[in-house]
Formats: C-alpha cells, structure tokens, sequence
C-alpha cells in the first residue's frame, strides 16, 4: 500500500478483509493502479478462511478483551439484583411496563414539559416579559429613532423581527423546547429508552418500522426537525422513510403542541378529537406504508445498558448543545420569516394568497381568514397555529372549525427546517414526494372531518 | 452382514406396504425390482422375508430391519434438506444413494445432529430409533431456537444459523459466539437475552436463528 491512511496498516487490512464498503472505496481510490493487486490477495485470503473468518474474528476479539480485563476485575460471586434491575424488569414487562410509561408520559410531558414549560414559564417570558416590557420599550424606541412606517413595521409591526419573531422564539419557543429537551436527555441518560423500544417493537413492526423508530418518534414531540436527523439511527432506507412520513405527518412538535392544546382545551372534546384524529392517520399511514413500499422487513436488535440515575451535569450538557443547536437553525429561520411575512404584507401578496386560498378554505369549513395561518403554517407549523389563536381570541372561529383547522395545520407541510433536512436526508425527490402527499392528506383530512363533524353534530 | 442396496431398497417398499398401506405383502410387479433380481434370493437366504405365490411377506426379523431402513432412508432425505439444502428430485434421489452409508451408529449420530426428527420432508413419520427414545425419557431438548426457550432458562450456544452476513455480523458483535453463556430473560413482547454481563433485546426473527443447548 502507498497511500495515506488515518488508520493503521493492520486495521486496514482486517477491514479491507472484511470488505468494509467505505475503506473499499477509499482504498481503491488512494492506492489506484495498485487496487488490483491488492483486491487479488484479499480475495485469495478471503477465500481460504471462507468457513469461519468472521467467527474467528470475534473470538480473537473475544480473547483480547478477557486478557485485558484479566486480574483487574473480579466478578461477585452471585449476581446482586438491584433496585435499578428491578426497575428495569417492570419497564420491559407489558404489564407494568404499559403503566410505567404512562407515567413517565404524563410527569414528564404533561406536568413538566405542558404545565410547567409551556404554562408557567411562557406566561412568566412571554406575557410579563415580552409584551409589558420589552416590547412596549422596543416599539417607543424605534419609533422615535426610526421615522419610516415601513421600516418600524419590519421592527416592531404585526409580524416585526422583534415584536413578533424574536418574542416567539425566545418568549414561547424557548421554555418549551428547553423543558422538553431536559425530560428528554434525562430520559435517554436513565436508559429508558431502549426499554421503550422493546416494549413497542411488535406493534411498531405493523407500521413497518423496528421499536429503534420509538426514539426520533419521542423526539418528534420536542423538534420534528431534529428528529427527522435522528431517523438515521435506524437500519433501512425504507424505515427511514416511514419514519419521515410519519414525523412530517403526524406528530406534533413541543411548539405546536403547546399552542395547539392551548387553544383547542377551552372547547371539550375538541382536543380529544384532535387527538384522535392523529392516531387515527399515524396508524392508517404506517400500516398502508408498511404494506406498500417496497424493501426488506425491519430487523430489531439493541443494547440494554444498566438503568442509571443520571447525572445533573450531563442532562444539563445535553440540553445545552441540543438548545444551541436548535437556536442556530431556529431563531434566523424565525427572522427570515418574519421579514417575509412583513414583505406579504407590504407587497400586497398576503390578500392574494389569501384569495386564492379562499375556495380552499371554504371547501372544509373554514372563514378565509384561517388562509393566513395556513401561510404562516408553511414557515413554522406553530407560527400557524399561533395564527389560529389570534383568530380565536377575534371570535372569528367557533369549536368545529378550530379542531378542522388544528387537524389540518398539524398534518400540513412541517416547517421550512423540516422540510430542508428532509431533502437533505432523503433527497429532492422522496422529500418532494412526501412534501406533496402530506399536503394533500391534510386538506383531504380537513375535508373529511369537516364533514364528518357536521353531519354528526360533535361540538356543534 | 451389511444387506445389498437393492435389497435394501425391496425392505423398505416392503415395510411401506405393511406398515403404512395397510397390505398383507408387496406385489412386485408393482415394483421396480422384478421378482427374478438375485436381491430377492439374498434376503429369502438371511430368513428376512419369504416369497409365497409371487408375493413378498416379512418375518418377524425381516421387519425390525425393514423399520430400520425406512429411518435410515427419511433421515438421509432430512439431512439432504435441512443441512445440505438439497431439494426436490435431487433431494431424493441422492438421499437414496446416501441412506446406505448410515450404518453402524452413523444414523444415530445424524438423527441427533439433527434432534431427532419426527417426519421426512414429505411429511412422513420416521421410526424412531433408540437415541430419540433415550433423548425423549432424559427430556433433553437438544439444540433448540433460542424461541423455544423459556424465560430465565440458561444454555449455552451451539451456533447462528442465518444467511444474512449483516445479522450474523449483528449477532457476534453482540458477543453471540458458539460456546458462549446465554440467558433467556424475558420472551415476551421481545426476547431479552443475557451474555456476559450485557442485556440485549432481539426480535424473533433473530431469536430463532440463534441455536442454543441446554
């Protein structure tokens, strides 16, 4: 070999051996002319120890580690169960399994992430931080150092940077993917997650997908985005892409889930058909998914560490670098919208988007106001839904047409980021085709439901 | 002495005509050995079968061998199938050629490679020869699917039975190697085993190509 590698001559060869596809490639293209010849003497060895070289392999592996751990570990004479053993058998057994996830489920994202997040601290950052002091102060300055409308407009206007982009990324935002992504990383650092993933392999496996899938589901709630990077833990192409179809379509992020379920919990039963209508989809989608595209079937396997009490520094190192990460992508995202909102509003492209979107509007049930929200929807799925709650607050939408549009808007094509790291993970084609389908679903879903909701008279 | 394979083959037509068609005799000319072959001769002269009117009958010796040859015949057609994955015509007909090699305790050695099969491929029974009834009385499983253990029982792997490099590759990173501890801890909603001091959980379609003994 002539080429420059990283890894050690023998750690390449024992890979090239094992005809590792990535060294492959590079190997091939490091060494060039000279790739023949060395193809040529892996093959021979290959060939000669056909019968059992990837067993070999591992036992040698094997023998190495016992050597090394030899005299510096001594295992205890009878295996001691401990609380946290316990712990780990009731959270894999159905049976209390079921139970303890709907704990977990109802501390973790209802009181804490729900409650405390999206409730006590959005109050405490939005309402008495942002809109009695720092927008109030904001908008006095700019309007006495800026004496341009338009310009004012774009600052501290209806859709302004600050009034409008910077109060909702860091006053609703903020606290409630912080909140969700501490329960989060405290989760994964206990070792739950596997557990989960166990516990639901059988029933994911009619969706077509392993119970690996459960983790960027889970993440879904908190950041569909970071989620949709996440499904590339899992093992196929075709698990990948159930599980993108399912995130774009189904399931809610923190953001939307806060402002949706503060808007639809004044009217009963609408958050429950909202509710139901999602499971409804997830199942439908996963089980036509899993039956039509093509691929092998998923395959489940995973490591149960040891369950641990996590520790306070690594939760909060966690949801540090997912809270900077998330603040990178999110917050210029939010400023180019709201420019491009205030460019709609300026240049007269709202009213007539807003025109032409009207026969759709109509057409489930909703007043053409609702149309700007669906605008909004396609810039951030919760800046929409934000769109509905001012609608709400106006008295424009009674309970039927807020749970029509809350169903539609969640369904909608998710948010710019989504929708880029798609294209980036899956590429332009299956991005656009997914982007289409979810499109159509949820207006075809809005339609249905409409229907279906005033032919029945629930929540009239 | 060892019987001729012709001969062989006209005890266990014999036996399939007794045993399991219910006849009194085997017609040989519904047979591909006619009546004149000197392998008729061979077994009239060991007092295995007699030959009244142009038909066969057994005596009482006749039809321990016959039972013996038939189990012989259905384990070399499984052996063909399940281990060397030979199939169809091909399948029988060197299951034919290969039945007359197992003699002298190779047979038993070959039913319990392959755990004592019940049935041929094609769905007959074979005789069960004394390793299965000792096997059955001991209550020794064998070499089973890791599926077929229950939870908390613990066995040691006999090896990964799989054409899928990448799972078998899953399985041996997971330290499922031939000689290694295992213990089943949980079966159900997924099969969580034990190997050194790690826990894995699997689904059942890579339970059931991991092949443990008790």
């Amino acid at each position: 070999m002539t080429g420059e590698y990283i890894l050690s001559r023998r750690a390449l060869a024992m890979l090239l051996l094992q005809q590792d596809e990535e060294i492959v490639s590079i190997v091939r293209h490091q060494e060039g002319d000279g790739y023949a010849a060395l193809a040529e003497v892996a093959r021979d060895i290959s060939f000669k120890r056909r019968g059992s070289f990837h067993l070999n392999l591992s036992l040698e592996r094997n023998e190495i580690a016992k050597e090394l751990v030899l005299g510096v570990f001594t295992a205890p004479e009878k295996r001691v169960v401990t609380w946290a053993e316990r712990l780990s058998n009731w959270s894999v057994r159905p049976l209390t399994g079921i139970p303890m996830l709907l704990i977990v489920l109802y501390f973790g994202l209802y009181k804490f992430v729900g409650e405390f997040g999206a409730g006590t601290v959005v109050d405490l950052l939005e309402k008495q931080f942002f809109v009695e002091i720092v927008n109030p102060w904001v908008t006095g300055l700019v309007k006495n150092l800026i004496p341009w409308e338009i310009l004012q407009e774009l600052i501290v206007g209806e859709y302004g940077i600050i009034t409008l982009g910077i109060r909702y990324a860091v006053g609703i935002i903020l606290p409630i993917v912080a909140t969700f992504f501490i329960f989060f990383s405290f989760l994964e650092d206990t070792g739950y997650f596997p557990r989960l993933a166990l516990l639901v392999d059988r029933v994911f496996k009619y969706f077509g997908m392993s119970g690996r899938a459960v983790i960027p589901m889970v993440l879904g709630f908190g950041c569909d985005t970071m989620a949709t990077m996440v499904t590339r833990t899992l093992e196929t192409v075709r698990e990948r892409v159930i599980a993108t179809v399912l995130l774009a379509l189904a399931i809610p992020c923190s953001a939307q889930l806060g402002v949706i379920i503060a808007l639809l919990s004044k009217s009963p039963g609408a958050l429950a058909v909202w509710g139901v209508c999602l499971l409804l989809i997830f199942m439908v989608v996963g089980l036509l998914a899993a039956r039509l595209l093509p691929g092998e079937a998923p395959m489940f396997y995973m490591e149960l560490p040891p369950m641990r009490l996590p520790q306070f520094t690594n939760v909060l190192t966690k949801t540090y670098t997912r809270m900077q990460w998330y603040f990178m992508e999110i917050m210029p995202l939010f400023v180019v919208a709201s420019i491009l909102l205030w460019l709609g509003k300026v240049t007269g492209f709202f009213e007539k988007a807003v025109v032409a979107m009207t026969p759709v509007m109509n057409s489930i049930g909703l007043p053409k106001e609702a149309a700007v929200a669906f605008i909004f929807g396609f810039f951030r799925r919760d800046y929409g839904a934000a769109g509905l709650y001012d609608l709400q607050t106006k008295g424009l939408m009674d309970a039927r047409q807020l749970t029509v549009a809350a169903v539609t808007l969640t369904l909608f094509i998710p948010c710019v980021a989504q929708f880029l790291v798609m294209k980036k993970e899956r590429g332009w084609k299956v991005a656009g085709g997914i982007g289409l389908f979810v499109s159509l679903l949820a207006f075809g879903s809005g339609y249905v439901l409409n229907n279906f909701l005033l032919m029945t008279g629930i929540l009239a | 002495m060892k019987l001729s394979d012709k001969a062989e083959e006209i005890l266990e037509a014999l036996w399939i005509a007794v045993e399991e068609k219910k006849l009194a005799a085997l017609d040989p000319q519904d047979f591909t050995i006619p009546l004149e072959d000197p392998a008729y001769v061979e077994l009239t002269g060991r007092a295995l079968v007699e030959i009244r009117q142009g038909l066969v009958y057994f005596r009482p010796e006749g039809k321990v061998e016959g039972r013996t040859t038939i189990r012989r015949h259905r384990l070399a057609e499984r052996l063909m199938m399940d281990v060397l994955n030979i199939r169809g015509e091909a399948g029988d007909y060197k299951a034919c050629e290969f039945e007359h090699l197992l003699h002298e305790g190779v047979d038993t050695k070959v039913c319990t490679m392959l755990n004592h099969p019940t049935t041929c491929p094609h769905g007959k029974p074979i005789p069960p020869g004394d390793c299965c009834d000792q096997a059955r009385a001991e209550g020794d499983l064998g070499v089973v699917p890791l599926t077929e253990f229950k939870s908390g029982q613990e066995g040691e792997i006999a090896y990964i039975l799989t054409e899928d490099n990448k799972k078998m590759q899953k399985l041996m990173a997971m330290g499922v190697l031939p000689g290694n501890r295992i213990v089943l801890l949980q079966a159900f909603p997924s099969y969580i085993f034990r190997v050194g001091y790690s826990e894995f959980a699997i689904d059942s379609n890579l339970a059931k190509e991991i092949f443990v003994r008790k």
